[in-house]
């Protein structure tokens, strides 16, 4: 049998097949929530499959799996939510996607207080391997499709869940590291979010091998190396530092970009390396600024690697604003790759 | 006649008496919780360093009647008030009242304290003090037995305060189209700390809320333990056959305030509290067993004195156990990683 090639998948696609592969791997895998198998209970009218998701990512699983296993759920995100935590503690694996973390309002407590602490507070004899899939963040600057969804359909807000301790909080940034940190998100034992960028679209396409692996959780991962600068970026940044890098390069400045993947537990040591390597930093995040993970990531290297630095941190974050609806405003929200070269080229002055 | 309760109200024999082992069985368990909270009362009253504790004190007989009608792989999620349910459902009472005392031996090894006593084991999700937040939990173990094929059942209890927030209405929900066995036991006791029901709720009574759903909701007096059982029983034996979900509200009261600081003389008449006691479920079990001559007053009171004897070894048991280790703090965050630096 010829070795399975790779094909390019897009994001959504490869979290599709990350589902379906886990799910066929173990039966105690089950996904659930809004509008994700579609055509619930109208088989007999022929809607066997519908929208699957803001990254439809769940199409086509109830074919395969049955109504038993992909669960259309009513517009109860505690109630799923938190069935999904009891679920967890009773011999399932639970994958529940929130339509959007703009309605993590909705279902925090079974989040924070429930399934993040559950297995602290029940001194470890309690495990909850649930995994909550949700899609965040604004539109791309440079392209009109999707966005204009303004203040509560368009929030990044993975700070809020990064607080947590307990909780694992992982944002892939393409194709391939979404199907591996999805599938590590599930064989994981405890609680997982997994944050998905809307607006990856052709960034985050990738070549994708036919066979499941996983991208360990709780590492970040240098994408591209440099001698003057490191760049840190989450999810749709990371594409972003990516593209102020080669700018960056057209100048004779080498940019050094590290993709985060995790925020809790977060990967110190990889953004350390690298400080003391380059030492300036800027990170890129398009959560708002206040206690954000940028803040957090400068904070943390201000206090372990402070006399490294060359240069004061920058942190560019998305405006300390809700997200507004007008197009040429909401352009101007996330940060933009105008900001994370000026911050560079500041610290070179 | 109600169409929602018909078919619950139907499955009910009011003559219906658990056999003599089981009569015997609630009386050791409500006798135990009764005994345990005395103690843990007493210990709070003398500076025992056991933290925020809810009695249960004179609503032992829900908590008791509704775990009779239950198997041991059966699921109980619990509320801020759960010695009961958890002495009930079969959890030991020396490492419960190690836990109230933070120590290793206690059920969740001094992690959780009386807010989230639990054991596994006994198909014990959690006691749960965010009002509502276990309902889902039983909801979602009941999902599990669905999809994994088992005949358990998961019964949710709340209070008359949870009935007011949104989880339980989505849950109720979900359960019934579902068709989930899930029983959802209501323990009115009458106070959402000091908030009464009757300016709480709209309708009267929360089984009438089960209407909303489509599944039979039945009120009964929660001091009978008897009465309890047998409406247990039929919600069940229901969710077990594949009948879906129920609502079973038991009408009860809280001899003391909703945790141990609470002074009932700011809410509730001294007149009200005594007409309570007078309908104590211990003592008029007591004397059904007499009557039905089960057992002699001096086989109860053996019983009595095996639990209170019982309640004191767990209390030496919990002393004399050792304290976490300061390396504790950082463990059991995450899953498989016991261990993280501070």
């Amino acid at each position: 049998m010829p070795a399975p090639s790779p094909r390019e998948l897009s994001f959504g696609q490869a979290i599709n097949e990350a589902l379906r592969q886990a799910m066929r791997a173990d039966p105690t895998v089950i996904v659930l929530g809004e509008d994700i198998a579609g055509g619930a209970g109208r088989a007999h009218l022929g809607f066997v499959d519908a929208w699957g998701g803001p990254m439809r990512a769940t199409r086509g699983l109830i074919q395969e799996f049955g109504a038993e296993r992909v669960i259309d759920t009513p517009i109860s995100e505690m109630g799923f939510v938190g069935a999904a935590v009891g679920a967890a503690m009773t011999g399932l694996r639970p994958v529940v996607e929130v339509m959007f973390v703009d309605l993590v309002g909705m279902c925090l407590d079974q989040i924070a207080n429930q399934a993040a602490k559950m297995h602290y507070m029940m001194g470890g004899k309690v495990d909850v391997p649930l995994v909550i899939r949700t899609a965040y963040g604004t539109r791309d600057d440079k392209r009109s499709y999707g966005g204009g969804a303004a203040a509560h359909h368009s929030q990044t807000l993975y700070s809020v869940l990064a607080h947590f301790p307990g909780l694992k909080v992982v944002v892939p940034s393409t194709a391939y590291n979404a199907k591996g940190l999805t599938l590590a998100a599930i064989r994981d034992d405890g609680p997982v979010v997994v944050l998905e960028h809307k607006f990856l679209g052709l960034h985050a396409r990738s070549l994708i091998p036919e066979e499941t692996y996983t991208i360990p959780i709780g590492r970040a991962e240098i994408k591209r190396p440099g001698r003057d600068v490191t760049l840190v970026g989450i999810g749709r940044t990371v594409h972003l530092c990516g593209e102020a890098a080669s700018r960056l390069a057209d100048e004779g400045i080498s940019a050094e970009v590290v993709d985060l993947l995790t925020l809790n537990p977060l990967d110190e040591d990889t953004v350390l390396e690298s400080v003391r390597r380059t030492h300036r930093l800027v990170v890129v995040d398009e959560d708002t600024p206040v206690c954000s993970v940028a803040r957090d990531v400068a904070a943390r290297v201000a206090e372990k690697a402070f006399d490294d630095l060359d240069a004061p941190i920058k942190t560019v974050n998305a405006a300390d604003t809700p997200v507004p609806f007008a197009a040429v405003l909401e352009a101007l929200y996330p940060p933009r790759i105008e900001q994370v070269v000026a911050a560079v080229r500041a610290q070179l002055r | 006649m109600d169409p929602h309760t018909a078919p619950l109200q139907g499955q009910l024999n009011p003559d219906a008496l658990p056999n003599a082992d089981k009569l015997l069985w609630m009386f050791r368990r409500i006798s135990l919780v009764r005994r345990f909270e005395e103690q843990l009362k007493w210990l709070v009253e003398t500076g025992a360093p056991v933290g925020p504790v809810h009695y249960s004190i004179g609503q032992e007989a829900v908590a008791v009647g509704v775990c009779a009608a239950l198997e041991r792989d059966d699921w109980i999620a619990s509320t801020h008030r759960g010695h009961g349910h958890c002495i009930a459902k079969g959890a030991e009472v020396s490492p419960m009242m190690a836990e109230l005392f933070g120590k290793v031996s206690g059920t969740n090894r001094g992690k959780g304290g009386s807010m989230h006593m639990t054991d596994l084991g006994k198909g014990i999700l959690g006691v749960n003090p965010i009002v509502g937040a276990g309902v889902a939990h039983a909801v979602g173990a009941a999902l599990s037995a669905k999809v994994r094929k088992t005949t358990q059942v998961a019964v949710a209890f709340f209070g008359d305060g949870a009935a007011g927030i949104g989880t339980l209405h989505e849950c109720m929900n979900m359960a019934a189209i579902w068709r989930l066995p899930v029983v959802f036991v209501c323990e009115n006791n009458g106070y959402a700390q000091s908030t009464p029901f009757e300016y709480a709720s709209a309708v009267p009574s929360v089984a009438l809320r089960a209407a909303g759903y489509a599944m039979p909701g039945i009120e009964v007096d929660g001091q009978d333990v008897i009465a309890v059982w047998q409406a247990a029983e039929a919600a069940v034996r229901r969710a077990r056959g594949g009948g879906g979900p129920a609502l079973v509200e038991c009408r009860t009261y809280r001899y003391y305030g909703h945790h141990q600081t609470d002074d009932t003389r700011r809410y509730r008449l001294p007149e009200e509290e005594a007409a309570a006691r007078e309908r104590d479920c211990l003592i008029s079990l007591r004397a059904r067993l007499e009557k039905l001559g089960v057992a002699s007053a001096a086989d109860l009171n053996a019983i009595d004195a095996h639990n209170k004897a019982a309640v004191e070894d767990a209390v030496v048991f919990a002393r004399e156990s050792p304290l976490p280790d300061a390396s504790e703090l950082v463990t059991d965050v995450y899953a498989g990683e016991p261990r993280r630096t501070p």
